[in-house]
């Protein structure tokens, strides 16, 4: 069906996109290849909670960071904490900020981490976004009478 | 007068002729009654007399004669008729009766003269069986002396005891003066006086072998009378004033062991006599009795019978006793070889030890220093710092293995593999290596040649690796082609073993393997000496050559092993070479083919583990359902924990396989509780920590707490199914990095 594949290379381009400009990583496609049938929003479902995770910490972290006194231990473990999520899922350009974010907490650099806070929001919001149109494009395909296919 | 019928004498009878008559009458009468009585008297004494009527009518006769003469007394004188009656009765009785006994007389005489004649034959006939008797009792009493003889002389095994009772046996039984026995030197020329009954210590005399009277007793085997006076009789001073006695020798056959064939009496092949000399006493006159000859050969056969089988024993002691001391000195000789492997091996053991482990710190830390920052030149040092003590690492093993080998004490790890993924592997290794030498490598594996088998994979790997390292290493240029094929029967008889005797059957089969290359070639008369551990040939001694000598020898043991056979063929110098090697292989049932892993090797073992527990222990919320989610698609019964309090309650024999975040701030914590809570080893499940990063810290503290492996996060699909094969197949992981 025209509509069909057009859907699906509309998908594989959009993912190829996401890969090539960093959004996600190999282990996003990981994570993919562990939804089956037993387990069919699995990817949805982590995802969603990576979300609701990033979050909580940086809501966490900014009221840490607010404070006169600033408790750098617990922004550090705060973005420890992101770091793992987002290696998890393969969210590569939060993790990346959270390096750089872990470097400021070490030198306890208000205003570095101040700026990383930030930045982490931004990609959030972003990868939150194209994450919804990916799923999206998917559910569309699976109405359509098709298939996700696996990317390689 | 008157004529009368009366009797009247003629004249008047004179008176002195008629008194005369009248006495004569009266005594032949007396002496007519008295003979039969007598007879009767004397018959009746005898028992044997065969004529009794006879008797009887000789004495009627007689009876009657007297009573004639009797009543002839009365006739002289006037008498009535009625003696003359009784007178004419009696006349004709005795008439009658005399003559039928002068009739019967006539019969009986030559029977009583018969009689005498047979009386005197039975006499004679006495006389002879009485000569007889003597004679044999003569030679009963010579055959007990033979067997007492020959029970004293067979009563011993000795020698010299044999010899010694025989002329004492000798002597007292024919009462001789005196007996020697001369035996022949070592030389054979000469008889030297041996034994002797009388004296004591005989004297050595000699006498030469070829006198012509000791040629003439050894030609024959039965006793001769010799003359006194030759030499072998002159032993003793002469005793005697006249005559010394008679002297016999007879030869004494010697025989040896080798003369004893089955169908050949020694008769024939026995060369050796020794001299018997028998003299009798001197002024005896006794002679030489044919009975005591016979006895004097006898009793020389039967001393050499003992005498063979003193020497036959005096033989078979001596080999046994120096069977014996041969035993003993093997003996000792294997137990101090035994001590001496001992002490090798333990040597062995105890210097690899030591040797694996510094090489394990230089290995490990090393590596770990090339992941560190470093110079250019400092790398490269670190480089080569590596390469050598792999390389050492490898002889060590090597060694090691060859020890092992030659104890007999190695053994083969029998199991399922692909056979195919093994030459791939090789080609894959050594496809490096070649394209750097610029030399070209071709496999071809047969299209017969079976994917699933049973044997040494990591040993048929090692060898092939080996052959194959070898060929690339001795090739300047050129090509190098590996074949692999079947073998079949006359291509196994082709091999150049001689004691290579194949035998295929139908669950194993020969495999097949040549590799050739077109590098130096080897000269034909150094090849045996390519198998031979150390050894290095002139023309593989070369700057280049970093091979220790062991690899072919190891390799050949490898396949000795599999009871194969390996060889060079190489056509000489310059012209490449061949190295051909045929191991025997099993192929699996067909049942179990199915189950065989027929996988590459990349990814060894399951693709799922259904029903495996494990436990995840995990802060992160997303993290932790990764790995479930990668877990559950895996196949495996998952429970996620998020602290590790939870984790010790949860977790129990039933949990395989514990992955534990170890970024987590009680990560290694939790594997420490663990650690008390599971003392057993089999009981505890594996601990597996999941890290973010491989530092050095890291790794040490995941040691220090008894990790059974660290796995990098982020960890794919792949990766997690081949580390859980690992750790399943050899309950430890090596580091999956």
């Amino acid at each position: 069906m025209d509509v069909l594949s057009q859907l699906q290379r509309q998908l594989a381009d959009f993912l190829a996109s996401l890969y090539r400009e960093g959004f996600v990583d190999d282990q996003f496609t990981q994570l993919q290849k562990l939804q089956d049938e037993s387990s069919p929003d699995f990817v949805m479902e982590v995802v969603s909670l990576f979300f609701e995770d990033c979050e909580k910490l940086v809501n966490n972290m900014a009221k840490v960071l607010e404070q006169q006194v600033v408790d750098f231990k617990q922004v550090d473990s705060h973005v420890h904490q992101l770091k793992g999520s987002s290696s998890s899922i393969g969210a590569a350009r939060i993790r990346n900020v959270c390096i750089a974010f872990k470097t400021f907490c070490e030198a306890q650099n208000r205003e570095g981490c101040l700026r990383c806070l930030q930045q982490v929001n931004h990609e959030h919001a972003q990868l939150k976004a194209n994450l919804q149109s990916l799923f999206t494009l998917e559910r569309q395909i699976v109405a359509a009478g098709g298939t996700v296919p696996a990317m390689q | 007068m008157e004529s009368c019928n009366c009797i009247e004498p003629q004249w008047p009878a004179e008176e002195l002729l008629m008194k005369y008559q009248y006495i004569s009458d009266f005594f032949i009468a007396l002496a007519y009654f008295s003979i039969p009585l007598e007879l009767i008297y004397f018959v009746k004494k005898s028992s044997v007399f065969p004529y009794r009527w006879v008797l009887v009518q000789f004495g009627a006769f007689i009876v009657l004669c007297g009573a004639t003469h009797l009543i002839n007394l009365w006739t002289f004188s006037m008498h009535s008729r009625t003696v003359a009656v009784v007178m004419t009765i009696s006349k004709v009785l005795t008439a009658v009766v005399s003559c039928a006994t002068a009739l019967m007389l006539v019969h009986i005489i030559p029977d009583l003269l018969s009689v005498k004649t047979r009386e005197l034959f039975l006499k004679n006939k006495a006389a002879e069986l009485d000569r007889e008797m003597g004679l044999i009792r003569t030679q009963e009493e010579t055959g007990r002396h033979v067997r007492m003889l020959t029970h004293e002389i067979r009563s011993t095994l000795d020698r010299h005891t044999i010899l010694k009772t025989t002329l004492v046996e000798l002597g007292r039984t024919l009462a001789l003066e005196e007996c020697a026995l001369w035996m022949p030197t070592r030389t054979g020329l000469e008889l030297q006086l041996s034994y002797t009954l009388r004296q004591q210590n005989p004297v050595g005399y000699t006498v030469p072998i070829q006198l012509p009277v000791i040629n003439q007793v050894f030609s024959s085997n039965r006793a001769m009378k010799i003359s006194p006076n030759s030499p072998v009789a002159r032993i003793r001073p002469i005793a005697g004033k006249y005559m010394p006695g008679e002297v016999v020798a007879v030869r004494v056959p010697l025989l040896h062991l080798s003369n004893f064939q089955i169908n050949d009496w020694p008769e024939l092949s026995t060369r050796r006599y020794a001299l018997m000399v028998l003299m009798l006493p001197s002024d005896s006159a006794r002679q030489w009795h044919v009975h005591e000859l016979e006895l004097v050969e006898v009793v020389a056969d039967q001393v050499a019978v003992a005498l063979s089988h003193a020497a036959i024993l005096e033989e078979s002691m001596r080999a046994r006793d120096l069977l014996m001391e041969q035993n003993v000195a093997l003996d000792h000789a294997r137990r101090e070889a035994e001590t001496a492997i001992r002490a090798r091996n333990d040597f062995l053991a105890v210097m690899n030890h030591e040797m694996r482990t510094p090489m394990h710190a230089i290995i490990a830390l090393s590596s770990l220093l090339q992941e560190t920052e470093l110079t250019p030149e400092q790398r490269l040092m670190v480089e080569t710092i590596l390469k050598s003590s792999n390389l050492l690492v490898t002889l060590i093993n090597d060694v090691l293995d060859l020890s092992r080998l030659e104890d007999g004490s190695l053994q083969l790890d029998l199991g399922t593999f692909n056979l195919h993924a093994v030459f791939w592997e090789v080609l894959n290794l050594i496809k490096p290596v070649a394209s750097v030498k610029k030399l070209h490598v071709t496999l071809n594996l047969a299209q017969d040649l079976p994917e699933c088998v049973i044997g040494d994979e990591k040993r048929l790997m090692q060898t092939t690796l080996n052959v194959v390292g070898n060929a690339v290493k001795f090739s300047k240029e050129g090509s190098i082609s590996i074949t692999a094929f079947v073998a079949k029967s006359e291509s196994l008889r082709d091999c150049r073993a001689p004691d290579f005797f194949p035998v295929t059957s139908d669950d194993h089969f020969y495999l097949r393997v040549q590799v050739k290359d077109s590098g130096q070639g080897i000269n034909p008369q150094e090849i045996p000496k390519l198998f031979t551990k150390f050894a290095q040939t002139q023309t593989l001694a070369t700057r280049n050559s970093s091979g220790s000598g062991l690899g072919l020898a190891i390799c050949k043991r490898f396949v000795n092993l599999m009871e194969g056979h390996i060889w060079i063929e190489s056509e000489g110098l310059g012209k490449g070479c061949t190295v051909i090697f045929i191991v025997k292989l099993r192929i699996p049932e067909r049942s179990n083919e199915s189950k065989s892993p027929l996988l590459p090797k990349a990814n060894h073992g399951q693709s799922s583990f259904p029903g495996l527990k494990v436990l995840v222990l995990d802060d992160n919320g997303v993290s932790r359902m990764v790995t479930q989610g990668l877990l559950v698609h895996l196949g495996c019964d998952v429970t996620a924990v998020s602290s590790s309090d939870e984790c010790l309650h949860m977790v129990s024999q039933e949990h395989k396989v514990l992955f534990i975040d170890v970024c987590m701030p009680d990560g290694f914590e939790a594997a420490v509780r663990l650690h008390e809570k599971f003392t057993k080893h089999h009981e505890r499940p594996l601990i597996v920590a999941l890290a973010g990063n491989t530092d050095k810290v890291t790794k040490e503290n995941c040691m220090r707490v008894g990790m059974d492996g660290v796995i990098l996060k982020p960890v794919s699909v792949d990766k997690m199914r081949s580390v859980l094969s690992d750790l399943l197949e050899h309950w430890v992981l090596f580091d999956a990095m």
